[in-house]
């Protein structure tokens, strides 16, 4: 293959003059996880309200909670994140479109990607809350309230601690779903990890080794989340549930 | 299937002999060429009018209408009498990974040939200058760039227009807040949609742009052109023996005036998708290019 590797290429002045390249890969990588983390709250929290919701008694918030998560994860993710960005802030009074418009650009692109990778992940994670809840035998909740334990504190002490034990395996690929997803937010302009590696390939033209470099980065990252994950999970054991007797 | 190819193949042979008796051995994309009877042609997408798709998804535009003659001299070099061209369609990312790896043998689109892309790959001679402009609603009170100070500006990421604007913006110390938007559909998007007061790009571009704006005559180019660059197809470096054979063909057609013909109907008449008239007229620069054609980057 005739291509002229320089690995010291990230060591370089930037042809824009803002910095060296791998000023511009920390930047993205930044970013990433910013965004990363902060769609991870807003999913998690609104995710876990939603999974309660649907396993309780009413049919109705039932209904309206399932209808929730068809809602956002049956439309792609691209698909909402152009909602958020281009569509949503047009419905807007036009002072209000005036006034976000004249903002630095990046809360808008922060804030579009933030609530769309979170509104659209915490879909996903109610469906597993519930199953975590499911997954325990009814005589579970039972025991709970005969031992005179209000609806709300069966949910509290006995329900949830052994539901988000259950899911702990797929939480942890939804949160590296997220970091990955999170690369969506170039779509828009905002510059975060993957963003910024194509800049750098497009303005150095080394364009193999700054994927290499962005590869490594996203491998690096999820899998000490993965081993971070597991071993909470081992810590969090409860012998005799779930993969509990080894401990 | 296979009769066909037989058939094709000794085609392929007898041209071979008929040929090649008094040529040198062939090297490199020729061929590749000659070997597999397919040449590879790198396109882009929405490109308007360089190289795009027209409404029967057909590529189309000046660098498409530039690179099947230059398919054609290949074919005419080589003495084939059937070679198959494949399209492959490439963005800004892909385009060089995908010139290097053999996916593409030449690519003709709206490809810059500067120094930092010649350390991977080859140029044919330039087909086309371009001046980076500004592109702004009527009535926005941009006329030029010092107009952008403290105000949101899109550009295409990527692109030498962002390269030159973030270096204004810290050479200056302009406060510009700069929107990398993915492509140029993305960062007209952008525009309309008020997130940016100005679209900084290839005026050819920008031309391109207000052709498919939904109200054209809401839009107009403005600005001191900031840089001059160079569009040329790009191709595998380092291989002497095709290159001439692109760089002769497209002499020719600049001095036979077919150039000139074909920029006068991507330019200056109604083109696809929506039978709008670009009406930019050839300029000094051009004309001094196709005068003398050249492979030298500006950058």
């Amino acid at each position: 293959m005739n291509y002229n590797w320089n690995w010291g290429i990230f060591w370089e002045p930037t042809i824009t003059g803002e910095g060296r390249y791998i000023d511009w890969l920390l930047s993205g990588l930044g970013w990433t996880i910013a965004i990363s983390l902060s769609s991870w709250i807003i999913a998690l929290s609104i995710g876990t309200v939603l999974g309660v919701i649907r396993t309780l008694p009413g049919r109705s918030v039932r209904m309206a909670t399932g209808a929730y998560v068809e809602l956002f994860r049956n439309i792609p993710l691209l698909v909402q994140l152009f909602l958020w960005y281009y569509v949503v802030p047009q419905l807007l009074p036009l002072d209000w479109q005036f006034w976000l418009n004249g903002l630095d650009p990046r809360v808008m692109q922060v804030g579009s990607v933030v609530l769309c990778l979170g509104l659209f992940t915490s879909a996903r994670i109610c469906e597993q809350v519930r199953a975590g809840i499911e997954a325990q035998p009814g005589g579970q909740k039972n025991a709970a309230l005969a031992l005179g334990l209000t609806l709300r504190q069966t949910y509290q002490y006995a329900l949830l601690p052994m539901a988000f034990r259950i899911i702990i395996p797929p939480l942890t690929s939804e949160f590296l779903n997220v970091f990955k997803n999170s690369a969506v937010a170039l779509t828009i302009g905002l510059l975060e990890l993957t963003g910024q590696t194509r800049q750098i390939s497009e303005f150095s033209a080394q364009i193999f080794e700054t994927f290499l470099a962005a590869t490594s980065i996203y491998f690096l990252v999820t899998y000490l989340v993965s081993v971070a994950m597991r071993l909470l999970e081992r810590s969090m054991r409860v012998p005799g549930f779930v993969g509990g007797a080894r401990s | 299937m296979n009769k066909g190819l037989g058939i094709f193949v000794a085609a392929g042979l007898a041209a071979a002999f008929a040929t090649i008796s008094h040529a040198e051995e062939l090297t490199g994309t020729l061929k590749k060429v000659k070997d597999g009877g397919t040449i590879s042609i790198g396109h882009r997408e929405t490109s308007i009018p360089f190289s795009y798709y027209d409404n029967d998804q057909k590529v189309v535009g000046y660098s498409q209408d530039i690179a099947l003659q230059l398919v054609d001299a290949v074919k005419a070099h080589l003495g084939m009498t059937e070679l198959n061209v494949n399209l492959v369609p490439v963005t800004s990312q892909t385009r060089i990974p995908l010139l290097i790896n053999n996916t593409v043998d030449l690519e003709c689109g709206t490809t810059t040939n500067n120094k930092e892309r010649q350390k991977q790959i080859g140029f044919s001679t330039n087909f086309f200058i371009i001046g980076t402009r500004l592109l702004t609603r009527n009535g926005s009170g941009i006329s030029d760039f010092p107009d952008l100070a403290g105000k949101n500006v899109v550009v295409s990421a990527g692109t030498t227009s962002e390269k030159v604007l973030r270096q204004m913006n810290e050479a200056k110390g302009m406060d510009m807040r700069i929107i990398s938007a993915k492509d140029h559909g993305e960062a007209f998007v952008t525009l309309e949609s008020n997130k940016a007061v100005a679209f900084m790009s290839d005026d050819a571009i920008l031309y391109g742009e207000i052709s498919k704006a939904k109200n054209p005559a809401d839009w107009h180019i403005t600005g001191t052109a900031q840089t001059n660059e160079v569009y040329a197809c790009g191709m595998r470096k380092d291989d002497p023996a095709f290159k001439k054979v692109i760089d002769d063909q497209m002499a020719e057609m600049m001095k036979s005036g077919e150039m000139a013909k074909i920029y006068d109907k991507w330019f200056n008449a109604p083109i696809p998708p929506r039978s709008v008239v670009l009406g930019v007229p050839l300029g000094d620069e051009m004309k001094k290019l196709y005068a003398a054609p050249n492979d030298i980057p500006l950058q």
